[in-house]
């Protein structure tokens, strides 16, 4: 079920800008990738664009090569919209749907789509859903309130539970936890332990620590100096990375020492 | 995972662009076009239209007062008076609204309490929703009458100035009464734009003006007017093109004759607009295309007029 | 600019305890002199004309208001000092200008409500002109609420869709050139005086039926004109509200671009959507200008046909009557503009509550 991800030789453009350069990598399925790196490093850019959300920004483009396992997501036939039900995306800021129940948000992939479903289907895919994001026993007894009621770090398994309840095979988390208290970012950790067990999970985090205790394997984004686009410096299992880099870039960030 | 597998089903690959998104996208810039090709068909039909009385007509339109248009036979007719009447009355408008307009926009910001100041802003909008014939018919049908004793107070203590020149008209149907209802209907325009304006005078700005140990006026002076200022003057000039334009309550309460005249207390003088709405339904020969014409000359105003507005209001984005 | 500098500094920097002290204190009129001082304003200027048998309202209120300018602003430069006499005359001049702009409105409402009741019953509002002479006490409005109806109905018809959709496009879709020319072209319809929009229907009206040709739908169009820009302009505004993040999370979960507006973006800001169409049908509902040019101003029975003959509106009858000229013409004319008015107010009415109560919540 869950895919591998191939990167080769990708650039990433705003315009004639280039914001991030010669990116290569392998994410390998039903396990976890953090990606790290100081502010506008181009790690959450990156990550948009393994399922082409960067072209909802104007004058957002890449060249070079994204693999899903053997199918080139920016292949010449390839549609987007099809792509982005395969890999499925968590924001930094959880964002419910306002006008929709927590029931309708769980469902609103297929909603949204018109896709027909029975009410069983769909209490079925619900309650599934809302399981697999630790949020069902909370929840339960209030479906038909609305999303934006709960609590942040509730949003935010909210908002998981919708992305997987698309059936994606890979998903892309962007600092899902840097708008929530530590005890809601536990939970949110949690689950993600949980979820790799079925999907290929990409997350860009801001603290190393949570990299280190969720992910399997992590890749050290840095800007090549001020002014030039962002690159992968580095990427490695996880432990590697924090006990032993290779460059002496990834040392200085992860003790510290940064520049 | 197992019940859908429509994620391995349905392949990314989908060869053709969806039809709802290519439907939908063209219908929304379709409309887009529509206006534009509305506003050409404004311009285009009234030029059209209007060139039939113009190159009959034996007078300069731009120059000539009078307006004999209802004829077959050498018309000759012009703007120049109505011109004149148009811009008097909303010069009027404008000097007498703006101030008051300023005031209260600093009343609703700065002076009233909360719950008070968010009642006015209701009352502000109220005010520009009632329509112009009722602005219209509480100026003939009230206000004219209370407005005679002031007039005569005017004339009698300030008939020197040849504005405020005897004698009087006895109706009260004169320039100035429909001058200060223009100002009643733009009010609220103005008023609505500087509030908005004042209401984003940045805390900072204001705050550093008080911790100098200013008071409140001096606040206001230092750091909300010139904040304020480009936003005034365009909610002014919008306020402006309003007022040139409007008909109902002039062509209701003034007492029209096609001349040239600076008296606001006596009848006399017409705009555009008004005079356009009595004489349409009399128009013969050729009325209505020399109305048409009249009518191209106020779009032209007030079009530059608008223009100027939204120039100096968009220059202030820029700057915040 | 220098007497802002002057009193803080010197006082701060301090010559002891015993000068800085009384600076802090002094000069301060107690909480109740502004008021006490408008009272006395407005008792003396009432006396004084009363004494000179000048006595009426309008005048003791302008000479109240001069005298407590005068008044407090030389008590507070006795008390207090200068920079603050200035600021208590501003706050007076702003509290007049209030005042001033309170006059037009309660005078409008309180005179057309007490004309217009003497002449506002079942009747009036149940029967045309039809058959009425000018002069004659009967007739009503009924013919004119239902040519009001149709035509802003088939105004709104028109309106809009195309404007939604031109906002739709400005927000969702536009970039480049086209959108910027639309975006200015839309600026410059919304100042286009409502009579050259009639105008304009009479130049069309003449170039695809002939001249003299009036009726409703010709009414119906100009008003389009003027609706369209109204429509678009806080149609766009409020599309711009919705968050962004939601048009995100809508394509993160594969949804298309068009479904997504339609089902996220639109059902987001349905509440000021429909506040805005609100208030732009209130605004075109009491325009007559361009519906004296197109649906004629003579029409005096009831006709639902919008593509036949004149069609009668609320504020044509209203300025109709005025023309006229007659006591009962203008009783007629008072109790339409209550109609009038009332119907405004309550769409007015109905646009702030759907905003208020159905605005989804942001979580903001």
């Amino acid at each position: 079920m869950a895919k591998r991800i191939d990167v080769s030789g990708l650039h990433v453009y705003y315009g004639d800008f280039l914001a991030v350069e010669d990116v290569s990598m392998t994410i390998e399925p039903r396990s976890v990738t953090a990606f790290i790196g100081s502010s506008g490093c181009g790690k959450s850019t990156f990550l948009r664009t393994l399922n082409r959300m960067h072209e909802v920004t104007p004058g957002a483009r890449v060249e070079g090569k994204v693999m899903l396992d053997d199918m080139d997501i920016y292949g010449p036939d390839v549609d987007p919209v099809q792509v982005r039900r395969e890999i499925g995306m968590v924001f930094q800021k959880a964002n419910p749907f306002p006008t929709m129940s927590i029931y309708d948000n769980v469902i609103a992939g297929a909603k949204l789509n018109n896709q027909r479903m029975s009410k069983a289907q769909a209490d079925d895919l619900v309650e599934r859903s809302l399981r697999g994001a630790n949020l069902w026993e909370e929840v339960k007894d209030r479906l038909n309130k609305p999303g934006a009621g709960l609590s942040g770090g509730q949003q935010q398994r909210l908002c998981i539970a919708r992305a997987t309840a698309v059936e994606p095979t890979v998903l892309l988390m962007d600092e899902p936890c840097s708008a929530l208290d530590p005890i809601s970012t536990l939970a949110i950790e949690d689950l993600i332990h949980k979820l790799k067990e079925n999907y290929t999970i990409v997350i860009v985090t801001h603290n190393m620590q949570q990299a280190a205790r969720v992910s399997d394997q992590t890749a050290f984004f840095n800007l090549a100096g001020t002014g030039k686009p962002g690159k992968l410096i580095e990427m490695d299992e996880t432990n590697k990375i924090f006990t032993k880099p290779e460059k002496q870039e990834t040392e200085n960030y992860i003790t510290g020492r940064f520049g | 995972m197992s019940t859908t597998d429509s994620s391995t089903a349905t392949p990314i690959t989908q060869g053709k662009r969806r039809i709802g998104d290519v439907v939908f996208a063209n219908t929304a810039r379709g409309s887009g076009v529509l206006i534009l090709l509305i506003l050409a068909g404004v311009a285009a039909f009234l030029l059209i239209q209007s060139f039939d009385s113009l190159s009959a007509n034996t007078a300069n339109f731009l120059t000539t007062e009078e307006w004999d248009a209802n004829t077959r036979e050498n018309p000759a007719f012009g703007v120049a008076a109505l011109a004149f009447g148009t811009v008097l009355a909303a010069a009027i408008a404008l000097l007498i609204a703006t101030p008051v307009a300023i005031g209260i926009a600093l009343f609703i910001v700065y002076y009233a309490p909360r719950r008070l100041a968010a009642v006015l802003g209701y009352i502000v909008d109220l005010l520009a929703a009632i329509p112009s014939v009722v602005y219209g018919l509480w100026g003939i049908g009230y206000l004219v009458f209370q407005l005679q004793d002031f007039y005569v107070l005017l004339e009698r203590y300030l008939g020197w100035i040849p504005l405020f020149a005897g004698p009087i008209s006895t109706t009260g149907r004169t320039m100035l009464s429909a001058g200060i209802v223009l100002a009643v209907m733009i009010l609220p325009i103005i008023t609505a734009m500087s509030r908005d304006v004042f209401r984003q005078v940045p805390q900072g700005h204001r705050e550093a003006a008080l911790a100098l140990g200013s008071t409140r006026w001096e606040m206001i002076r230092m750091a909300v007017l010139p904040f304020g200022r480009p936003g005034v003057i365009g909610g002014a000039m919008l306020g402006l093109g309003r007022a040139l334009g409007e008909t109902m309550a002039v062509a209701m309460i003034l007492s029209p004759s096609l001349v040239i005249s600076p008296f606001l207390l006596q009848s006399g003088n017409q705009t555009i607009a008004a005079h356009i709405a009595l004489q349409y339904p009399e128009a013969t020969g050729y009325g209505v295309s020399a109305l048409i014409a009249a009518g191209l000359v106020l779009f032209a105003i007030t079009l530059v007029v608008n223009m100027g507005a939204r120039f100096v209001v968009a220059r202030r984005k820029e700057f915040s | 600019m220098t007497t802002t500098t002057r009193t803080p500094s010197t006082g701060a920097s301090g010559d002891g305890p015993a000068q800085r002290q009384p600076r802090l204190l002094s000069g301060s009129l107690p909480r109740f002199a502004p008021p006490a001082v408008l009272v006395a304003a407005a008792l003396v200027s009432a006396g004084v004309l009363a004494a000179l048998g000048a006595f009426s309202w309008p005048g003791t209120a302008v000479l109240a208001a001069v005298l407590y300018l005068v008044a407090i602003g030389a008590l507070s430069t006795a008390v207090e000092n200068g920079r603050k006499a200035k600021d208590r005359m501003v706050t007076g001049v702003v509290y007049i200008c209030f005042a001033l702009a309170m006059l037009p409105l309660v005078s409008l409402l309180s005179t057309v409500l007490v004309n217009g009741l003497e002449r506002l019953d079942g009747y009036f509002l149940t029967v045309s002109m039809n058959g009425v002479t000018p002069s004659m006490d009967a007739g009503g409005v009924y013919h004119a609420i239902v040519g009001t109806v149709a035509i802003t109905l088939m105004a709104a018809v028109i309106s809009i869709p195309i404007g939604l959709f031109t906002a739709i496009y400005l927000v969702e879709y536009g970039k480049g050139r086209l959108a910027k020319a639309i975006t200015f072209f839309v600026d410059v319809m919304t100042g286009i005086p409502s009579i050259v929009a009639g105008l304009f229907v009479v130049a069309l009206w003449m170039m695809l039926f002939g001249p003299g040709e009036t009726n409703g739908a010709a009414g119906a169009v100009s008003l389009s004109v003027l609706m369209i820009p109204v429509v678009v302009r806080s149609s766009e505004e409020m599309l711009r509200l919705v968050p962004n993040e939601l048009r995100e999370a809508s394509y993160a979960l594969g949804v298309p671009k068009w479904l997504t507006i339609v089902k996220v973006v639109l059902p987001t800001a349905i509440a000021g959507l429909t506040t805005g169409i609100m208030l732009a049908l209130a605004r075109v509902i009491g325009e007559t200008a361009p519906l004296v040019l197109t649906a004629g101003s003579s029409a005096v029975a009831i006709n639902w046909n919008l593509f036949d003959g004149q069609m009668m509106s609320l504020p044509v009858f209203i300025y109709a009557q005025v023309r006229m000229g007659g006591a009962i013409n203008m009783e007629r004319a008072w109790a339409a503009a209550l109609t009038l008015i009332v119907i405004v107010m309550l769409l007015f009415l109905a646009a702030r509550l759907i905003s208020r109560f159905f605005a989804p919540k942001l979580g903001r």
